[in-house]
């Protein structure tokens, strides 16, 4: 088999988000329009078929947190009177927008519309800051949120129907606002081939979150998974991504049928489901700290609520595409919502599916959304699996709230009680 | 004879416990750290053989355990001092289930199986609220030796409420209290309360199942264990090994291995 096949996701993603980025750059440079979105809601269909440039802003923050620069962007936010509290993510963007989009990746355009949710309080008062600093229309869909996921809770007779028509109207409201941003008309039919694109990559993506339940896992779904995120949001409804999603299913095929782990030097020693947004300031060291034990993410929350939805068996009804859109941006709002407040279910489920050792928990300072109600899902999760669970908090953002020896202590000693375990099964095994 | 050595290096003290092949301790010693992490875990070891005059070569395995585990340079490996204190509070007190340990620098609540086995643990985070060195900065607002804060607090008949847990803000906290008129051992009493609700917190969030072993150096301290067994309505378990705990369990652990054979002589055996 081609020995290319093997690692060529992982280049080929790094590859594509860094065309991505530019053309980002040249849209900067050339003052072409742009529409900030967030990966929870990206709305990203109908502002493809208005063949907008997307920015999203939450990805921007964290490529400056895996290149260690996110301080410096930091330090220019709280400068300005941010508070050491407040989003990570806010702060580094407004840091961004200060330097006139400088950026890592290359140059991030000003926006020209924002288009954002209520998946998380942030997102409102993050678009007001672009409404002031730039004086730009923001689009605001609010997505009843209160009632769980479809599928998680029965429903009352023609409740899902009211809040799919109360979304369906906010989304028909926000294109002709998107028509004057733009200056081009809407296009259904453009917009219903992007859904269709849309639909072939949900496919592949739910095949390969499912490709890892296999033994030994064939891909990190901290490392290798945050890769596939990017491309996932980025080039949602493209047919780049259509065909990169394909190709890497094709690759993790592969690796099942060959057995090969993303372990390199050792083999799987322990498959772990990882909760949160992993540490961004010192992302490789911080994944090693798992590796060096044999420790391997086999899914996360993560690839859960950030693939916009992409994890839940739903796609779009081409015939109904704007009822479609808004049955979608119900569905996956909620979902990305309970995918982080109300996981512990989705979890034991997980812990089945992947056959899963132990879970690591990983609250995190400035991102108060996804570190809520962690603590209480963990004893949910112990009181209903035998597994071992880790409850590790540091920044995705902040390295000054980051303190490796602790982690590493925790991680530490986790890994010795996962492997006192294995053995004590073992020799259990063996005398039984 | 073959000798097994856990070394706990932590944030304030140095400790090492020798135990031989009965699983006894028979020498131990305890220094400060100091700034040469090296040198104490050097010294607290040589100390240990002096103690039970005990030859060098006779020691098979030799574990590093607490902060500094990896300054252990001598050390044939190191495991993690939640792990240590776990076996240690169970080699001494066999029906343990839940451990705390209370030191310099964190305090940890941990659940274990019996034998030994860590099944949950939790600890304070990257602050050292509610820890011992809270309690060395209350000696230091008030003046006083730390051996003396304990047996003080226990003639305490009416607490003042400490709002903060702030090791930083302590000394502060403590001074208002002193200027306001409130009594010395009032005072001590509300600090020793005010640390032993944020470990009870602790010790919750893990689940308090069957016998409490409190470990490390805050069990020196009377009035802590005292005012704890208040909390959990129950004698925690505490021996005058407590402060070695974490040393012991690196020892016994140490010890497994020379009974596996990993040890030096094994090492030896391979090599000739």
């Amino acid at each position: 088999m081609d020995e290319g096949l093997v690692g060529r996701g992982a280049r080929e993603g790094g590859r594509l988000f860094r065309e991505w980025f530019q053309t980002l750059t040249d849209a900067a440079e050339s003052g072409e329009r742009a529409a900030y979105v967030f990966v929870m809601g990206s709305m990203m269909e109908v502002l493809r078929s208005f063949d907008m440039h997307t920015v999203f802003p939450e990805i921007n923050s964290l490529q400056t947190a895996v290149r260690r620069v996110s301080d410096e962007y930091l330090s220019i936010a709280e400068d300005h009177g941010f508070s050491p509290d407040v989003c990570g993510y806010v702060k580094a963007d407004y840091g961004l927008q200060m330097r006139g989009g400088e950026h890592p990746m290359g140059r991030i355009p000003k926006p020209s519309v924002a288009v954002l949710t209520n998946a998380c309080n942030t997102y409102l008062k993050w678009g007001e800051i672009w409404e002031r600093l730039y004086d730009i229309p923001t689009v605001t869909i609010d997505v009843p949120g209160s009632r769980r996921a479809p599928g998680t809770k029965a429903h009352r007779d023609g409740e899902l129907e009211r809040d799919r028509k109360y979304v369906e109207g906010q989304i028909r409201e926000m294109i002709p606002i998107l028509e004057e941003v733009s200056g081009r008309k809407f296009d259904i039919d453009r917009f219903r081939e992007v859904l269709d694109l849309t639909n072939q990559m949900g496919r592949s993506w739910r095949r390969l979150l499912e490709l890892n339940a296999t033994h030994p896992a064939v891909f990190d779904a901290m490392q290798e998974g945050t890769i596939y995120l990017g491309v996932v949001n980025a080039l949602r409804g493209t047919q780049a991504g259509v065909d990169y999603f394909r190709d890497l299913v094709e690759e993790m095929e592969y690796k099942v049928a060959e057995n090969i782990s993303p372990l390199v030097d050792r083999e799987e020693g322990h498959r772990l489901i990882f909760v949160g947004v992993p540490c961004y300031p010192i992302f490789r060291r911080f994944h090693q700290l798992f590796t060096d034990w044999g420790g391997v993410f086999v899914s996360s929350t993560y690839m859960w609520f950030a693939s916009g939805g992409l994890s839940r068996e739903f796609e779009y009804d081409l015939d109904n595409p704007i009822e479609s859109m808004a049955d979608g941006m119900l569905q996956s709002v909620t979902g990305a919502v309970d995918a982080m407040l109300f996981h512990d279910q989705a979890l034991i489920e997980a812990i089945d599916t992947y056959g899963a050792d132990g879970v690591v928990y990983h609250p995190v300072k400035s991102c108060r959304t996804v570190s809520t109600g962690l603590a209480d899902s963990r004893r949910v999760v112990l009181e209903n699996r035998d597994v071992l669970c880790l409850y590790i908090e540091s920044d995705m953002m902040d390295k000054r709230v980051v303190s490796e020896a602790q982690l590493k202590n925790r991680i530490d000693a986790f890994f010795e009680g996962l492997e006192s375990r294995k053995l004590r099964m073992a020799a259990s095994g063996a005398t039984s | 004879m073959a000798y097994a050595v856990g070394v706990d290096v932590g944030s304030t003290q140095t400790k090492a416990v020798i135990v031989d092949e009965d699983e006894r301790i028979v020498g131990r010693a305890l220094i400060l750290t100091g700034a040469n992490v090296v040198a104490a875990a050097e010294n607290a070891y040589r100390a240990a053989l002096d103690d039970g005059d005990i030859p060098e070569e006779e020691v098979g395995f030799v574990v590093g355990t607490g902060y500094g585990r990896y300054r252990v340079e001598f050390g044939d490996t190191q495991i993690t001092e939640i792990v240590c204190h776990a076996r240690g509070a169970a080699q001494m007190f066999p029906d343990t289930e839940t451990v705390l340990d209370m030191g310099g620098q964190d305090t940890k609540a941990i659940r274990v199986q019996k034998g030994g086995d860590v099944l949950d643990f939790c600890m304070n985070d990257k602050c050292a609220a509610g820890t011992g060195r809270f309690l060395q900065s209350a000696a230091t607002a008030l003046e006083m030796d730390l051996g003396d804060l304990g047996p003080k607090a226990l003639q305490g008949q009416r607490p003042v409420a400490i709002s903060t847990t702030c090791t930083v803000f302590a000394e502060s906290e403590v001074l208002s209290w002193m200027a306001r008129g409130k009594k010395i051992e009032d005072i001590l009493l509300g600090v020793h309360q005010s640390i032993a609700s944020r470990s009870f917190a602790l010790l919750k969030r893990v689940g308090i199942e069957g016998e409490v072993t409190f470990t490390g150096g805050v069990t020196l301290n009377e009035a802590m264990v005292s005012v704890l067994n208040d909390l959990l309505e129950t004698e925690m378990n505490v021996s005058e090994e407590s402060h070695y705990m974490g040393a012991l369990g690196a020892a016994i652990f140490g010890l497994q291995r020379v009974r596996a054979g990993r040890g030096v002589a094994a090492v030896e055996e391979v090599a000739s």
